[in-house]
């Protein structure tokens, strides 16, 4: 086979790819701006005959998804910003701090890893409800604000910060907190940056825990308001589609303009196995 | 400054900066894990949530009827169904990709990565329930292309015998593109000179893979089926906004079976049981894991 046969062959199966990959999503916003009742015709359409926003004006006023847009923004950010200085603290403190106890604590961590969350979801229901944080926005974030698994990736990063330089600004005086500052932060300023990004699109996609912990629908964030509407609203295709363009969209534009930060980590982080 | 005080300086530090964390995940993981092992040998139920009084110790009864229980044996079952189905489906789909994508003959790389890598960042209940459109009996999408075709439509989410497959099928949609990352990761981290020292010797393509690639590929290839099958162990999203674990419990996962016990029925006793068969069976899969790592590496 000559070489253009040969590209031309790779080249059609990696659109036929990227078609199947992309094609629920099309469908998705295909569907949402069509006419009630156009995405279930048949032969099946892929564009609207006639687009309309009318979905997107219903999913806002008659199903009050700004609200719930509004409550997973609300606990996105909370999660993405403290736990990122949690765990970089924690990251740090593991890689380049020396004190007693430490390496037994760590291996205390790392043994967590194994533990699967839904063990821990009963208790933590049970615990949350005598704390009184059973249906409210801290239920949901709390369980997120720390995680070993972000600890570790810092851990790994951090150990690359040379000791001399820490020494020589302890030295100088300089306080523990203002080393972490103006020397470590900058030095993991590229893990931190992959993190943000993964920890958002995780919180914002998590579904099981906000689904058992938030019970009145005005907290819901929109993951557990989609799949509850969805029950409901079966038969509003066009409906359902608009709902989930809104759930998905942020999500999908956070990777698309950060997506050099987040893949670049990925790649970097596993190379290692 | 003496040594001595930075010693000591940098060890107060070092509690200081873990005891955020420590204390998050001590009270909010680790207390609650073993929270659960004591549940799982209590008949916790909705009196004892009214009055913690209401709960008494009642041995592996639990346990034991799990045991009696068909479901029980029926979420198992279709647990490692989806597992064992998907996870080497997943890491074949992410392996072929990479494979396409890293081709020193491919064009618009950035483009093909990101558009397989879409899936993967998505949110699961959103496109959970656009599948459930595309797998529609009468007007979904892939019943129209099977028809066209000339094959005859399925049934998906309405067929015992499918439904479990349609999940599969969605799930390897949604991950393969992460790691398909980690591939291509370490793809290219295989000197490029093997490749060209094969050739020269006359190696074909073929051979090329078995004997460069494949080897040098083999941790990622361990690390991908951790992950993957871990991950796979604990479904829930999908068949619980796609089937509600129908038709017929065909689609009931362990982890499923675990929130309606406990967070629907609040048999919370029970449930907390049917998640330590779980933490076991995750327990065992990463060991097997570890010890083929090492045998590796």
């Amino acid at each position: 086979m000559s070489r253009t046969w040969q590209s031309l062959l790779l080249h059609l199966v990696l659109v036929i790819g990227a078609i199947a990959a992309l094609m629920p999503v099309v469908w998705m916003v295909a569907a949402s701006l069509m006419p009630p009742g156009e995405a279930t015709a048949l032969p099946p359409r892929l564009v609207p005959s006639d687009p309309t926003i009318e979905h997107y004006r219903a999913v806002f006023t008659r199903l009050d998804m700004g609200r719930y847009l509004l409550n997973s923004i609300l606990v996105a950010f909370t999660v993405t910003g403290t736990s990122l200085i949690i765990n970089a603290l924690a990251g740090y403190a593991f890689a380049k701090l020396r004190f007693r106890g430490r390496d037994v604590t760590f291996r205390v961590l790392a043994a967590g890893l194994m533990l699967p969350v839904q063990v821990v979801m009963l208790p933590l229901f049970l615990i949350f409800k005598q704390l009184g944080l059973i249906n409210t926005y801290w239920g949901v974030i709390i369980p997120s604000m720390a995680s070993i698994f972000a600890i570790f990736l810092i851990r790994q990063y951090a150990t690359a910060i040379p000791d001399d330089l820490l020494d020589a600004a302890r030295i100088d005086g300089a306080s523990e907190a203002r080393i972490f500052r103006a020397v470590v932060l900058p030095v993991i300023t590229p893990i931190l940056a992959t993190l943000a990004i993964w920890t958002f699109l995780t919180t914002w996609n998590d579904f099981m825990w906000p689904l058992i912990v938030l019970s009145d629908e005005r907290r819901y964030t929109l993951p557990v308001a989609l799949a509850n509407l969805s029950g409901e609203h079966v038969q509003d295709v066009e409906l359902m589609m608009a709902g989930s363009v809104l759930t998905v969209m942020p999500v999908l534009a956070v990777f698309l303009f950060l997506q050099r930060y987040y893949i670049r980590g990925i790649m970097a982080g596993s190379v290692k196995g | 400054m003496k040594a001595v005080t930075i010693e000591r300086q940098v060890a107060r530090a070092g509690w200081l900066f873990l005891a955020p964390a420590l204390i998050l995940i001590g009270l909010f993981f680790f207390l609650p894990a073993a929270a659960a092992l004591v549940l799982s040998i209590t008949d916790f139920d909705i009196y004892a949530l009214a009055d913690i009084d209401n709960a008494r110790v009642v041995g592996i009864s639990n346990y034991a009827r799990a045991i009696d229980h068909p479901l029980f044996w029926t979420a198992l079952k279709n647990t490692f169904y989806f597992a064992l189905g998907c996870g080497p489906l997943t890491v074949l789909v992410a392996l072929i990709a990479a494979l396409l994508v890293n081709a020193p003959l491919t064009r618009f790389r950035t483009f093909f990565r990101t558009a397989y890598f879409i899936p993967f960042v998505t949110t699961l209940v959103a496109v959970a329930i656009v599948w459930r459109y595309l797998y529609h009996a009468e007007y979904g999408l892939l019943n129209y292309a099977l028809t066209t075709v000339g094959l005859d439509p399925v049934n998906w989410l309405g067929d015992p015998t499918w439904a479990m497959p349609a999940i599969i099928l969605m799930a390897v949609w949604k991950n393969f593109g992460y790691y398909m990352l980690i591939f291509i990761a370490g793809l290219q981290a295989i000197p490029r000179e093997l490749y060209e020292a094969a050739e020269l010797d006359g190696a074909s393509a073929w051979k090329r893979f078995i004997h460069v690639t494949v080897p040098h590929l083999g941790p990622s290839l361990v690390f991908v089926g951790v992950v993957v099958m871990i991950g796979y162990f604990q479904l829930f999203a999908e068949p619980y906004v796609m089937t509600q674990g129908g038709p017929l419990r065909s689609t009931t996962s362990l982890v499923l079976l675990m929130y309606e016990e406990g967070f629907r029925w609040w048999r919370m006793g029970f449930a907390a049981a049917i998640a330590f068969v779980l933490f076991v069976i995750i327990l065992i899969w990463t060991l097997i894991q570890r010890r083929l790592e090492a045998r590796l590496a």
